[in-house]
């Protein structure tokens, strides 16, 4: 998966976890948790999909490398 | 053209013999007989006794001369009368035809063809009227054909023929003097697909081979009750085409198995363990099957008709599938 | 014999409420606990149940229609196989059973006044009651269907029982919904406001609330639970939210006094513990569902129950139980929240357990300064049913509890 093809993903499953955000109008630096409001059960359902759809095993040390979408895109990339 | 389903396998071999010098027919009674089914009528005075070779009362010997035959460069095509007979050629089969490619590392190919006659209807009885083919499709390293058509008939040998490796041809004796209409120029065929033999939506009925006319007098029936019945005609027994079974299944959710085979450890089983593994969220019900009863074919008329499936049989299976 | 089906109560606060959707119609077969009901009670979309067994005779109000508690809102007559001892099932006018059949009918608890015939005139046979006391099934496809369309099975079961539910039904309810018109985007947020605010303001006109705080180090029961997650797949981790309401649960067990009721001015105590969930919308809103009997459940489970909650809420699926039975309530700011939280109890509940965020701080222990993570556990409790000591002991068996995580 390479970088841009990870930012879909994972603004794709970050929609599907809170369908109410527009994402349009989201920048690929928005914090997850700090700015979409994402609670720890939503960022939890996201770290899910993320590992299921990626393929990529996620561990709660890899957690921080997750807090933005552009960050947790670089994240999946690299794996 | 107009002509039997015996002419059409006739005109096959006949065709094969002219265009290849190296395809020769041999069987018990196939030369000055004709074949126990009279397919083989003709030929050996139109091609002599070299090509047209009566053999002695041993499928084991004259399977495995094929096979050396086979490997030595030819391209035999062997009759065996009954499937039942073929089980005392089944070493030779199994373990000399279907392995012999694998164990040489690919260096040997046996391209040959063998033609049977199989299943029952015709009061031959419980040593003449079986159907294995469902446990020739067991085995890898064959390709197992059931045609049903007259249009089978005619054109598989060819590709059979042109195989590299052993081909199996099941051929029902009740379909030999079955009538259907064949084209002019032959057209190619195939040898590894299914065919829908009738479209429709409700339930998909799957067979082959000799059950073919009782599953269109069952799909005639059920389209009087309103119920639209899809026919696949497995063609191939083995290697099974899963893709087209599996489409009509996703068309229409139901499906029943209809094999002249006992159903225990039978080909039917096999086509219904596959339906369950790939399209089980597309079922709307089980899929069912309809086999001849678990018993060795009787002689006695009613009783033979009593065990094979019957057009009835399917009707009532496939309108408890669909609820009407 | 008639029993009116009448509005629940599914909160404190609940004056009345909207039917949104009948999930039954006439001439269904109900039984306790069944959900034949969806009421908007202003906060959520709530799946009533009902609580007697019968045959669904009417329905007394239409879809949209709000409803004081304790209004009628169908009629259920009572089955015969509750009442062994009443005159044989009388089939519907004309259509006419045999003794045999209406025996095997109450051995089986089948109703023939529902059950179609297909014999003789519509004579019900024994064949047709045999098929309906069979459960519904359904078939694969119209599983997978359902979850995808979502689309209530049990709103197609009712309408052709003793047959299968095939996908093509499935399809046809779901073209007959359109989309669901109940979910939680579907409630109004001005009304839900309206009904926080009354809930809160008559929670803190009437009860002298008390607060205690207490500090509680994490680390033991971090590491615990990042050992277990260590091994788990992602679906399956724990959040330490888990273990701060099983911490919680096992308090009250141990200090049942804030675990209960104040009411006609006296403490009531509670059956089980049924812990309230402080749950909030997207979109803005506060529901507090509850995790039923969480006593019983190990970390992983209340786990599952947490998901499975948050999830329905969100959708808008909450159950009437779950709506109207907490009996003490947690609200965990997470790791968004503030330091601390001193919460607003839920009439007729006497406690609010509040936990801020977990966060690093400097800890001393034996004499010595380090850095641990820590939360911050506060008690709000009803002055009128306990004192400050009770409470204190309530945190402290908390807080004991998270010392020990690897205990059930």
């Amino acid at each position: 998966m390479n970088t841009s093809e990870a930012i879909v993903l994972v603004r794709r499953c970050v929609h599907e976890v809170a369908p109410d955000i527009d994402m349009e109008s989201i920048s690929d630096d928005a914090h997850l948790q700090e700015t979409l409001h994402l609670d720890s059960l939503d960022f939890l359902q996201v770290v899910e999909l993320l590992s299921s759809r990626s393929g990529i095993r996620i561990d709660e040390e890899d957690y921080p490398r997750l807090a933005t979408i552009a960050s947790a895109a670089a994240f999946l990339a690299q794996h | 053209m107009r002509t039997t389903y015996r002419e059409a396998v006739r005109e096959a071999i006949r065709e094969a013999m002219r265009a290849d010098s190296r395809v020769f027919l041999m069987g018990e009674d196939v030369g000055r007989y004709g074949g126990a089914f009279g397919v083989s009528l003709g030929l050996l005075e139109e091609f002599g006794p070299d090509r047209i070779r009566d053999t002695p009362l041993s499928e084991s010997a004259f399977t495995g001369a094929g096979i050396g035959a086979a490997i030595g460069g030819m391209r035999p095509i062997v009759e065996i009368m009954t499937v039942n007979f073929s089980l005392l050629a089944l070493d030779q089969i199994m373990n000399n035809a279907a392995t012999l490619r694998h164990m040489s590392n690919g260096q040997i190919g046996v391209p040959l063809v063998i033609r049977m006659t199989t299943g029952a209807g015709r009061q031959l009885a419980a040593q003449h009227s079986h159907s294995l083919e469902g446990w020739y499709s067991h085995i890898p390293g064959l390709r197992i054909l059931a045609p049903a058509t007259v249009a089978d008939a005619r054109g598989m040998l060819a590709p059979a023929l042109a195989d590299p490796d052993p081909v199996l041809i099941f051929e029902h004796g009740s379909l030999y003097n079955t009538e259907g209409e064949l084209p002019e120029s032959i057209p190619t065929c195939d040898i590894s697909s299914a065919a829908i033999g009738r479209t429709g939506t409700d339930v998909t009925v799957i067979t082959y081979g000799g059950t073919m006319p009782a599953v269109i007098s069952a799909a005639d029936e059920l389209a009087t009750l309103g119920i639209s019945a899809e026919v696949v005609d497995l063609r191939v027994l083995r290697p099974l085409n899963d893709a087209t079974i599996m489409q009509s299944v996703r068309k229409t959710h139901r499906a029943v198995v209809v094999d002249e085979g006992w159903r225990s450890g039978s080909l039917s089983a096999e086509v219904s363990a596959r339906i369950t593994e790939q399209a089980f969220f597309d079922l709307d019900a089980p899929v069912m099957r309809v086999c001849t009863e678990e018993v060795p074919i009787p002689y006695a008329k009613h009783l033979e008709e009593a065990a094979l499936p019957r057009p009835e049989r399917i009707v009532r299976t496939a309108r408890e599938l669909v609820g009407r | 014999m008639n029993t009116e089906f009448r509005m629940p109560s599914l909160g404190a606060d609940m004056e009345s409420g909207v039917l949104l959707e009948w999930l039954v119609h006439p001439g269904d077969t109900v039984h306790k606990g069944d959900i034949v009901a969806v009421v908007d009670t202003a906060k959520a979309a709530v799946e009533v149940e009902c609580f007697t067994s019968g045959v669904v005779t009417e329905l007394l109000v239409e879809p949209g229609t709000r409803v004081p508690v304790g209004g009628p809102l169908a009629v259920i007559s009572t089955t015969t196989g509750e009442q062994p001892h009443a005159a044989p099932t009388v089939a519907a006018p004309g259509v006419v059973t045999s003794p045999l059949v209406r025996h095997l009918a109450d051995q089986l608890h089948v109703d023939t006044g529902t059950t179609p015939g297909t014999g003789v005139g519509g004579r019900i046979t024994r064949a047709d009651v045999i098929r309906q006391a069979e459960p519904v099934r359904i078939s694969p496809r119209a599983r997978r269907l359902a979850a995808e369309r979502g689309v209530d099975l049990r709103t197609i079961g009712s309408t052709t029982p003793g047959r299968v539910i095939t996908g093509d039904e499935v399809l046809a309810a779901a073209d007959a919904l359109g989309r669901p018109e109940h979910d939680a985007k579907g409630i109004d947020p001005q009304a839900m406001r309206n009904a926080i605010a009354q809930l809160m303001a008559k929670s803190k006109k009437e009860i002298p609330h008390y607060y205690l705080t207490e500090q509680i180090d994490m680390s033991t029961a971090l590491a615990w639970l990042h050992e277990q997650n260590r091994a788990l797949p992602v679906a399956q981790r724990i959040l330490p939210a888990a273990l701060l309401l099983r911490a919680v649960a096992s308090a009250c067990a141990e200090v049942p006094q804030l675990n209960g009721f104040w009411i006609d001015g006296s403490f009531v105590p509670a059956g089980g513990v049924h812990l309230g969930v402080a749950i909030s919308l997207r979109g803005g809103g506060l529901v507090a569902p509850a995790i039923r009997d969480a006593g019983t459940l190990s970390a992983p489970e209340l786990m599952a129950a947490l998901r499975d909650l948050v999830s329905r809420t969100r959708a808008g699926r909450l159950r009437a139980s779950e709506m109207s039975d907490p009996t003490i309530t947690v609200s965990n700011l997470g790791d968004q929240g503030a330091d601390s939280l001193l919460g607003v109890i839920y009439p007729p509940q006497v406690a609010l357990v509040g936990f801020g965020r977990i966060a690093e701080r400097p800890w001393a222990s034996g004499g010595m300064l380090g850095v641990r993570p820590v939360v911050t556990a506060s008690l709000a409790a009803d002055h009128r049913a306990t004192d400050g000591v009770t409470g204190a002991l309530f945190l402290q068996a908390i807080a004991r509890q998270l010392q020990l995580p690897e205990e059930k």
